[in-house]
């Protein structure tokens, strides 16, 4: 398959008073046609700048890209003016936006919402547009569509939002959908719902979908590929199976094993990532996670690591992780072995944000 | 007069697990709707408790699971008397927390305490970290002079992974996770025996969360805390609690031991909750079998009839529309408040 978005090596840096902000620094991805692919970090780490960064979103002050390239079907859509961007936003390129609650209008119908785009993008009229936004707030799953249609943002619930974010976004058949953290305002059972109606209509559509979000649970199943990012950069990319099964970033390790896991047995103790993010402004050279790296040498603090090959189709950058592999099934069995034994368990007087020994 | 902590840190109280240090019976809270400006009438009820009993044993943690809005959080305030609840009981200790006066509950809140969701707006950004930590101390008086304040101050900072010079910073220069400590560093500064978490990690990313999870076990053991865990991340729970309860618009719906709740869930609303939650391996999550409930939580303004699940529920069956389930003893130290679960019995 053709690549549909080729991001290649995207720079995005704010310029605030306290110095320079490299929240996106040089990333480099691409995704397929009907491709879903997961972006996944914490906060900070500069996923959602990287996707407002596709659309050109980014607010001109304080924020700008300032190099890369990202080529959209061929062309390269941070060179083009903006009113060609504007005929791709919406039309070819869709975002759904992290707070169903705070991104739809509250004093415009849906039917205004929905029929805006489509009367923008394809033409539509008046009542032609109204219909497809009663077509498509069905194919979302609202019931009684033709009614709900009349109303207002506040007179649904969240998930309820999110549908219609997602069918706001769908209205002119994109071909890739941006969706910022697309769940994380809801609860779990809704939560399921809105993964299974997203990946159902990327499917039936052949949308390529890029879905940002923070747990690293929502993107297993529905991603075809993932990258992890960290301070502005990809630390790890590669299909979801080699992420999840054979990770080669210490970060991901870290990440993966700091949440409790309902289908393991209960461990004792979790195992946090220690310290917190680095402050993104006047980041020092090296690798951006050392402080917070179990396997950190010197050579970390020195050069950045580059994104290496580490298997079929599975890049990481950091300079151990050839030996990671088999260092973190050590690393395993030593904390299983460690846990048994420890008593006591607290160790007072150990500043917890310090770094790992 | 109950016989007030003298402060002792450093030795773990006597505790006798299994003793039940909170029991809640009937708990009713319904908060009014009103209409019109001047002679405000009720026209409505949301009946965010209605009807939940449980109890709570010295030194175990209990964890409440359920979606936003379900009354959980409300379930918390009303033990801690934030709210005061239209009927019910609270006993803590053997007293009922409801009958007390505005005096003996001001007592009564050196032995329970809160930890709050939001890190970044439950502490006051013009008050040092230390005056936050510290303000309780001088409240009930637990400290005779500046020096006493200021040991006890460092020492809670300690206590919580945070070094004592950090008590002059204001809340602004912490981030999320040091935060999230001053929070639990203030509850445990007046040598609770009770802690009310309310979703104390939902707000902190996944890496930090397993620092404050680590820190809050550790403390639990070291001070011999018991806690009421309010969370909707249902791993999360299973990792921290002693046992786990269920919660759907306003009712308990099933209380179990974490590893009976996980490994046989009995309630079908439990068990479509248990299937939801996505689990980070995606060859593993793809085997899962998933439950997906069809529509939302209905209003609490409005319940329905009978069981109040019934209109989401796979199972459900005509009399659930029509009769309220108590919560029964179906198993051993596992209960469940569902017709349709063998051994139920008669409703």
């Amino acid at each position: 398959m053709a690549a549909l978005l080729e991001v290649k090596d995207l720079r995005t840096y704010f310029y605030t008073f306290e110095g320079v902000v490299k929240a996106v620094d040089g990333v480099s991805y691409e995704v397929d046609e009907g491709e879903t692919l997961g972006l996944v970090g914490e906060s900070g780490c500069g996923k959602s700048v990287s996707a407002l960064s596709l659309m050109r979103l980014i607010p001109d002050p304080p924020g700008k890209t300032v190099g890369g390239e990202v080529l959209f079907e061929g062309e390269d859509i941070l060179r083009i003016d903006m009113d060609d961007m504007r005929r791709i936003r919406g039309a070819k390129m869709a975002m759904v936006f992290q707070e169903p609650m705070t991104s739809l209008n509250p004093v415009l119908t849906l039917e205004k919402q929905l029929s805006e785009t489509l009367q923008l993008h394809k033409g539509m009229g008046r009542e032609g547009s109204r219909q497809e936004a009663i077509n498509l707030l069905a194919r979302v799953g609202i019931p009684d569509a033709e009614r709900r249609v009349r109303q207002y943002p506040h007179q649904f619930s969240g998930g309820m939002r999110q549908r219609v974010m997602i069918a706001m976004a769908l209205s002119c058949n994109p071909r890739l959908i941006i969706a910022d953290e697309p769940t994380t305002a809801l609860d779990v059972t809704i939560q399921a719902q809105i993964l299974e109606l997203m990946k159902n209509l990327t499917k039936e559509f052949g949308v390529a979908l890029i879905v940002i979000t923070h747990n690293l649970g929502v993107v297993a199943r529905y991603s075809d590929r993932v990258n992890i990012m960290y301070a502005g950069k990809i630390v790890e990319r590669g299909l979801a199976r080699e992420i999840y099964g054979n990770p080669r970033h210490p970060y991901t390790v870290g990440l993966l094993k700091s949440v409790p896991r309902l289908d393991q047995p209960r461990r004792a103790k979790l195992d946090p990532i220690e310290g917190h993010p680095p402050d993104l402004v006047n980041l020092p050279p090296g690798c951006a996670f050392r402080e917070r790296c179990r396997w950190a040498v010197e050579k970390c603090s020195k050069d950045t690591p580059p994104l290496m090959p580490v298997g079929d189709g599975h890049w990481a950058a950091c300079w151990r992780s050839e030996e990671l592999g088999p260092k973190v099934l050590e690393f395993q069995a030593e904390r299983a072995a460690e846990q048994e034994k420890t008593q006591p368990r607290f160790q007072p007087n150990q500043p917890a944000e310090s770094k790992q020994p | 007069m109950t016989t007030m902590p003298t402060i002792h840190t450093q030795t773990v109280r006597d505790v006798q697990k299994g003793e039940i240090l909170l029991e809640v019976k009937n708990l009713k809270m319904y908060f009014p709707v009103t209409s019109g400006l001047v002679f405000q009438r009720t026209v409505a009820n949301i009946k965010a408790v209605d009807d939940v009993s449980f109890f709570v044993r010295r030194g175990e943690t209990l964890g409440v699971v359920g979606e936003s809005g379900c009354g959980k959080t409300t379930t918390g305030r009303c033990i801690l008397q934030l709210y005061k609840p239209t009927a019910g009981e609270i006993i803590f200790e053997g007293r009922d927390l409801t009958k007390l006066s505005t005096r003996e509950m001001r007592l009564m809140r050196r032995e329970m305490q809160v930890i709050f969701q939001d890190p970044y707006s439950s502490l006051n950004p013009r008050m040092t970290a230390g005056n936050i930590i510290g303000e309780p101390l001088i409240v009930h008086g637990l400290v005779r002079n500046r020096n006493e304040y200021k040991e006890r101050v460092g020492e809670l900072l300690e206590h919580v992974g945070l070094n004592p010079y950090m008590a002059d910073r204001f809340p602004h220069e912490f981030s999320g996770g040091q935060r999230q400590r001053i929070g639990v560093a203030r509850a445990l500064s007046v040598d609770p025996k009770f802690i009310v978490a309310d979703e104390p990690v939902s707000a902190l990313d996944v890496s930090i969360q397993a620092q404050i999870i680590n820190l809050m076990e550790d403390l639990q053991e070291r001070f011999s805390l018991t806690y009421l865990f309010i969370a909707h991340d249902l791993s999360v729970v299973r990792h921290i609690s002693d046992r786990v309860a269920v919660m759907y618009l306003g009712h308990f719906v099933e209380i179990a031991d974490r590893v009976e709740i996980y490994r046989n869930p009995l309630h079908p609303y439990t068990k479509a909750l248990l299937s939801a939650v996505p689990i980070p391996d995606p060859i593993i999550d793809a085997q899962r079998e998933r439950i997906l409930l069809a529509g939302e939580v209905p209003s609490p303004l409005n319940p329905p009839s009978g069981c109040v699940f019934h209109p989401r529920c796979p199972i459900a069956v005509e009399q659930c529309s029509q009769v309220v389930p108590e919560l029964r003893e179906v198993e051993q130290m596992h209960w469940v408040a569902c017709i349709r679960v063998p051994g139920y019995g008669t409703p």
